[in-house]
């Protein structure tokens, strides 16, 4: 490690936690310094590791999974079989260590293993844990499982998503549990920041749902207040004309939209049928919007044959709303991402050369840094119990012989 | 938990939820908007309530040098001034820190402040694009989608707030502030979640999966995952799994209570079942009548008999479904604050339960403070001389 100071320098991360919306907060606190010791077990491993593609060459493994890298860079990676006393031993060392608690597993599990709440601030008065899961931890549909995917649909997405007389469509992945990782990392570092101040913990009962709903806050309090239900649109929206995506050259699309009059009349002039700037069907916001279907028609005529790069950057010279829809390939040479230096390759033990995400946000004084890939299957068990909780050789061996690491 | 911080936000929309996230967690967030500028849109409302309003107009030099005065005092401000908009020049960071060592400023903009694309417009739809999100979104080979609901900028703050505070615990340890620099673009990635390792790893660009599942068979049988119902839609996908047989087990079951014709269903050893071995002409079969059987079920029958029966599958929600969930109401979610017209709005509360209580939002939307309540508050004198008392942090909420 190197001497540049980080801003979570001495934060203590435990992670009792699988597949996307707990180990995301430790991702989150681990790139910038905080030290996050993930915990599973071999019977167990993370879901992550073992249950979705892709795996190296192909081929599934608990070290192969690309799913389980991406989101668990710079952490250590402890196994430990919580069926066994042993097991739940260690994990209570471990609350006992951390500043901060991260789990989500389903409601009272936790409660079951002796390692609920309650336990954890005897065991560590200014402990602060996050408890993040579907519904919440209380409310009649408490114990209902879930994948964040279709918890998507719950929480409005999938219906906002969408041609308004075709059906609804999937959201990529498990969408909302990073929207409740990323406030589940609000809450706790703000609870962090009190028991720095005052000494005192906190409990975080985060429902991944209710996450989600912030993300349609204007909407909801919209049907609140006026009745009026939000559908799904295409890519319209009702302040600006055109405001679509269009297909170009050699199978690329490129987003595009007007927000003025003005800026109508720049991007016309731009793709050279100036001529549309005079016509009385799209003169104003109003009737471009009630000529929309022509309007559409006329630009993706116009855009056919051209590239999306090159006219995405002709649009901004001169000042007209406009980007390439960057495909997943795309964001890996983006001049923009590649400046902000967003994915970082380190060396994974399964897998090789990988591409680990950095982070949305840059500071200024306390860099953060991705500081090695993610993690083998228990390949930090000896590091963690003896170097960070200080287990003698005896000890870990002793606790070795009682199957705590199985 | 934050109620010892002063928040100044002057943020646009892409920045709006950062300070409604700190205000939430007890931070007394202060939104600056110019005179005359509408805060009645659903958005406005919806992401600065719990905030304070401040009417400063900070194209003039009485008003910027009001906003000298505030900013000593200030713990965090969020900004989103592009570069070379006029106000980054009075909001450059070198000046602002010289002010206030200890200013935490947040600059959340469509690209982050610096590289060859930070000055370049985009609006919910180029940050979607940039992001990579429409890729992966409507029917395959068609036009990319975005979510109808701008998401970009709730990306974009969520990650602002993180930000904010991972620098605030810097401070606490060492009394140090910084820049925190926030790329909504950068942020959307976060939405994408494991997509980009099957570029990284293979070579393969995932790509917009439409409404169905693919990908999970070797034979490359698609599964429906949206089934219409008697008033909607429903999600529902036949996984495979521990959690994913028995879902379809008990669907069956449940589809036999009902009396209704299963079809292959019938047959089916669903502790066997693996989707990865399913060809169409299978999930065809079985999905026949299953769809029937949904076509006459209402969305809240499907939730309320798929969560009794621990089946995962939910409806697909309108804002409507959403506003009359039981369970939200369980966990008092909503919270109800005079609008402008003194008529009630309801909110989404605090979006956290810390120590078993939600927070109560504190102000409505638009509850105006005036500059010199605010400087006295801050324990700066109205004339603007600075007071020599400190400020009594958090006094006011």
């Amino acid at each position: 490690m190197s001497a540049i100071s980080q801003a979570l320098d001495g934060v203590k991360v435990a992670e009792f936690g699988a597949y996307a919306a707990g180990p995301h907060i430790g991702k989150m606190l681990a790139t910038f310094g905080a030290t996050v010791v993930h915990v599973e077990s071999h019977q167990r491993p993370d879901g992550f590791r073992t249950e979705y593609p892709p795996f190296k060459d192909g081929k599934p493994g608990p070290d192969r999974s690309g799913c389980f890298a991406i989101l668990n860079d710079s952490k250590h990676a402890v196994t430990l079989d919580l069926k066994t006393p042993a097991g739940i031993d260690l994990a209570k060392r471990l609350v006992g260590w951390a500043d901060i608690v991260v789990e989500n597993m389903r409601p009272e599990v936790m409660d079951r293993l002796g390692l609920g709440y309650e336990t954890a601030r005897r065991l560590n008065p200014g402990i602060v844990m996050i408890s993040s899961c579907n519904m919440g931890q209380t409310g009649p549909r408490a114990h209902t499982p879930g994948f964040g995917s279709q918890l998507s649909a719950l929480a409005g997405f999938c219906g906002l998503t969408g041609t308004p007389d075709g059906p609804p469509m999937l959201l990529y992945g498990p969408y909302i549990d990073f929207i409740a990782s990323t406030l589940g990392a609000t809450a706790v570092l703000a609870a962090l920041d009190g028991q720095r101040r005052t000494g005192q913990g906190a409990w975080i009962d985060l429902a991944q749902y209710e996450s989600g709903l912030m993300f349609v806050a204007g909407a909801l309090l919209d049907y609140h207040v006026s009745g009026r239900v939000a559908e799904r649109a295409d890519n319209r929206d009702p302040r600006a004309a055109p405001h679509n995506a269009y297909r170009c050259r050699d199978g690329a699309w490129l987003a595009l939209s007007c927000w003025s009059d003005d800026e109508f009349g720049r991007l016309v002039e731009t793709l050279g049928f100036p001529e549309l700037r005079a016509d009385r069907r799209f003169a104003t916001l109003d009737s471009r919007q009630a000529n929309l279907r022509d309007l559409d028609e006329l630009i993706a005529a116009g855009l056919r044959w051209r590239g999306a790069e090159e006219t995405a950057g002709r649009l901004q010279s001169a000042r007209v709303h406009a980007y390439p829809v960057n495909t997943i390939a795309d964001l890996f040479r983006d001049p923009q991402l590649a400046y902000r230096r967003i994915w970082r390759r380190r060396r994974h033990d399964g897998i090789g050369d990988v591409a680990c995400y950095f982070s949305a946000f840059d500071l200024s004084a306390t860099p953060g840094e991705v500081t090695a890939a993610a993690p083998g299957i228990g390949q930090h068990n000896a590091y963690v119990f003896q170097e960070l909780l200080g287990l003698s050789g005896e000890e870990y061996a002793a606790y070795q012989g009682k199957g705590a690491f199985q | 938990m934050l109620s010892a911080y002063r928040v100044l936000d002057l943020s646009n929309r892409v920045g709006w939820l950062a300070g409604r996230l700190l205000a939430d967690l007890g931070a007394d967030v202060i939104k600056v908007e110019g005179p005359g500028v509408a805060i009645d849109a659903p958005d406005w409302q919806a992401y600065n309530v719990n905030k304070r309003l401040l009417r400063l107009d900070l194209e003039t030099s009485e008003g910027r040098s009001q906003f000298d005065r505030l900013i000593d005092h200030v713990d965090i401000l969020i900004e989103s001034v592009l570069p070379g908009e006029p106000a980054a020049a009075w909001l450059d960071p070198a000046r602002l820190r010289q002010r206030n060592p200890r200013l935490i400023q947040v600059s959340v903009t469509p690209f982050g402040t610096d590289g060859p694309r930070a000055e370049w417009l985009a609006s919910d739809l180029e940050l979607m694009a940039a992001g990579g999100a429409m890729s992966l979104a409507g029917e395959p080979g068609e036009t990319p989608l975005r979510v109808t609901v701008p998401q970009s900028y709730s990306w974009a703050g969520a990650q602002a707030a993180v930000g904010a505070l991972t620098a605030l615990i810097h401070r606490t340890a060492t009394g140090q502030g910084q820049r925190v620099d926030v790329s909504a673009q950068a942020a959307v990635i976060l939405a994408l979640s494991h997509a980009p390792a099957f570029w990284d790893m293979e070579g393969t660009n995932p790509t917009r999966a439409g409404a169905f599942v693919s990908g999970r068979s070797v034979k490359g049988a698609r599964f429906r995952a949206f089934w219409p119902c008697a008033d909607g839609y429903v999600n529902f996908v036949l996984y495979g799994g521990p959690a994913g047989r028995r879902t379809n087990a008990r669907l069956v079951e449940w589809m036999r209570e009902c009396g209704v014709e299963l079809g292959v269903l019938a047959q089916i050893d669903w502790m066997r079942f693996d989707p990865k071995l399913a060809s169409q002409q299978d999930v065809d079969d079985m999905e026949r009548p299953i769809a029937e059987f949904f076509l006459r079920l209402a969305k809240r029958d499907f939730l309320e008999q798929a969560s009794r029966r621990e089946m995962l599958g939910y409806p697909v929600s309108t804002v409507q479904d959403i506003a009359t969930d039981p369970q939200l109401g369980a966990r008092a979610f909503w919270q109800d604050l005079p609008g402008p017209d003194g008529a009630p709005q309801r909110h989404c509360g605090s979006f956290a339960i810390v120590d078993r209580v939600r927070q109560p939002l504190r102000h409505r939307p638009g509850t105006e403070i005036d500059v010199a309540s605010l400087l006295a508050e801050c324990g700066v004198a109205a004339e603007g001389a600075k007071a020599a008392t400190a400020a009594t942090e958090g006094q006011f909420v």
